[in-house]
């Protein structure tokens, strides 16, 4: 392995990594927060996808697509946690499961009635569309690389909001312990909207963010939803630190997996880490809860 | 004074009766494809009493039990592969085309691999144990997409026929009957199972592990025997179902089949043992008629299986329960 691939690997790995805690980054809170198991959180990732897709079909901007369809997530991510989830947040985990995955089904046959069962193409603007020859020997896409900074900056700015703010205090707070967070004070209805509203945009935002590398495609968001729970239990059921630390572990791996090793072993080593990891740790990583 | 008199199981054979009687419903009605839909419902259904086991008497929502499922259909498949161009499976295992020696081959394969899968999983519980078994079957599903030399993607088709004790499944009538000799014998098995003194601790567990723990049972043991047997049962059946079939692929071990065998167990009640077998009836002639009807069948589909899990999540053989809140509420609360 050329040194030249190793820092391309190395760059598409910490990008799949990025992408993963964008999506992880919700699931894990809103699994710590509110003890929802939310199997619709693919669903955002492609609904998050077709709207910008569909805004760019009428504005003719990459960037303009994505800042609106980034509310637009937010906003259905909403609505979807006050007309179905809310009444599923003290059931059991078997009928958490069961409404998110009948949820599933819905949302692809929507998505098929209303855009069509084939995948949509997501152009990319000329600017983005080239290579940028990074050093001598590594010519590498320049879509990815802003992908890779987008996804490392929401990251950072996560960060910073749950460690440094007030209002992420309190989310670190219903997340450590629901109970006691509410007897001090903690408006925790007002945090589970916010917490579902932010995931559900960084879901989407995922979701946009890889369309024009793979396409729009009904369910397109299932595969990285396993994905993102695999992140989610290695990292600690919520933890954010531990989410961004499995996820670029998982992106890192999987990468150099599919590259170094033959393809059956490839294709499953994030699984075999994870049992590793697991076997070891049973509560994951990072455990929120102490 | 205690009563013994034992409760004569009516419902079962009321159900085994009308069952028996399909293929000749399916020549009367000259309907031959009736046969095969029927095969599938006591194939899925023995799948679904299996998984069971573990989700309704054990408490663990296990969401790879189509991996087993899957698992056991490529073993079957995977030698019959062997078979036919003569080369030995790793070197010396040799293929085989027969069920008798292929389905306890599935059955030896999917209980290691639940063993393994099993110790890691069984130590967590709730929320944890439902994404590790969801990553499982994710890990089985892409073994199998990516073992080119079985097809990929595309999945293995069965050219060698497979034969049980002489009988080819091409013969559907007779292998309806195995079908459903194997969901009586399943019926029975858990039955017996759940009764015994093993079923008591394991739906102990269900209510409250520590209390088990308190007095003095480990139940590791108890789960992780559970766990396999479980595993085993739907392994048969997917090795059965194959067979039938003629064909495996990685779609018949996806995730989403894990969410469907669950919730046709949801759908029959699984607080019963048999209620699987007609959730697995129930959720195979909808899919059925529904999407006779509209090419959008997963819309309705999944709207009612969220209404099921809003308002009748034990199922339909504990809807008098619901039904009996409803009517005998205390007005004033």
């Amino acid at each position: 392995m050329t040194f030249a691939l190793f820092v391309e690997q190395l760059l598409n790995g910490v990008q799949f990594g990025t992408m993963l805690f964008l999506m992880s980054a919700g699931l894990t809170l809103v699994f710590g927060i509110m003890n929802l198991i939310n199997l619709t959180h693919g669903s955002l990732y492609m609904v998050g996808a077709y709207f910008a897709v569909t805004v760019l079909s009428f504005i003719p901007n990459f960037a303009v697509a994505v800042v609106l369809a980034i509310p637009l997530t937010a906003v259905f991510g909403i609505l979807l946690d006050k007309l179905v989830l809310k009444y599923f947040y003290a059931r059991s985990h078997l009928e958490q499961v069961l409404a998110t995955f009948g949820l599933i089904f819905v949302f692809n046959d929507t998505v098929r009635l209303l855009w069509g069962p084939a995948s949509l193409p997501m152009p990319l603007p000329p600017s983005l569309d080239g290579s940028i020859e990074l050093f001598p020997g590594l010519i590498y896409p320049t879509f990815r690389l802003v992908v890779l900074a987008c996804g490392l900056l929401v990251a950072g700015c996560l960060y910073l909001l749950i460690t440094k703010t007030r209002a992420g205090m309190w989310v670190r707070a219903g997340a450590n312990d629901r109970a006691m967070a509410t007897a001090l004070g903690v408006n925790v209805p007002y945090v589970f909207t916010a917490v579902f509203a932010v995931g559900a945009a960084l879901a989407g935002f995922a979701g946009m963010m890889t369309a024009p590398i793979t396409a729009v495609q009904v369910g397109m968001g299932e595969p990285i939803l396993i994905l993102a729970l695999v992140v989610t239990v290695l990292g600690g059921i919520g933890s954010v630190r531990g989410a961004f630390i499995a996820a670029l572990m998982i992106g890192i791996v999987d990468t150099f997996g599919r590259v170094l090793l033959p393809d059956a072993i490839g294709s499953i080593c994030i699984y075999i880490l994870m049992v590793v990891i697991l076997a070891v740790r049973p509560a994951g990583l990072f455990p929120a809860r102490g | 004074m205690k009563s013994h008199t034992r409760k004569l199981p009516v419902l079962p054979v009321i159900l085994f009766v009308a069952l028996a009687s399909v293929p000749l419903l399916a020549s009367w009605l000259n309907d031959p494809f009736m046969i095969r839909i029927f095969t599938r419902i006591l194939l899925l259904g023995v799948a679904a009493m299996g998984l069971n086991l573990i989700l309704g008497f054990g408490g663990f929502v296990s969401l790879m039990h189509a991996a087993f499922f899957g698992l056991g259909g490529y073993v079957v498949a995977i030698m019959a592969h062997h078979e036919m161009y003569a080369e030995p499976l790793f070197g010396f295992i040799p293929g085989s085309s027969s069920l008798a020696l292929t389905i306890p081959a599935a059955v030896v394969v999917t209980a290691l691999f639940a063993i393994l899968s099993g110790i890691v999983s069984m130590r967590t519980a709730g929320a944890f144990f439902i994404m590790i078994t969801l990553a499982f079957n994710q890990m089985v599903f892409y073994l199998f997409v990516a073992l080119q030399e079985y097809g990929g993607e595309d999945g293995l088709q069965i050219l060698m026929p497979v034969n049980l004790f002489g009988l080819d499944p091409a013969n559907r009538t007779s292998f309806y009957y195995v079908c459903l000799a194997l969901a009586g014998l399943t019926w029975f098995g858990l039955s017996r199972i759940v009764n015994s003194k093993f079923g008591m601790v394991l739906r102990g567990i269900a209510q409250n592990e520590g209390r088990i723990r308190a007095i003095g049972i480990e139940p590791m043991r108890y789960k992780l025997t559970a766990f396999v047997l479980s595993a085993v049962i739907v392994a048969v059946a997917g090795a059965l179902s194959v067979a039938s079939q003629g064909f495996v692929s990685p779609a018949d071990l996806a995730w989403t089949r894990s969410g469907e065998l669950v919730i046709m167990a949801v759908i029959g009640g699984i607080t019963t043992v048999g209620g699987p077998l007609i959730g697995a009836a129930i959720f195979i002639l909808l899919e059925f008629f529904i999407s006779d009807l509209t090419i959008y069948w997963q819309l309705p589909f999944g709207l009612l299986i969220v209404f099921m899990a809003a308002f009748c999540p034990k199922g339909l053989a504990n809807l008098p329960i619901p039904l009996r809140n409803f009517w005998m509420r205390p007005r004033h609360a």
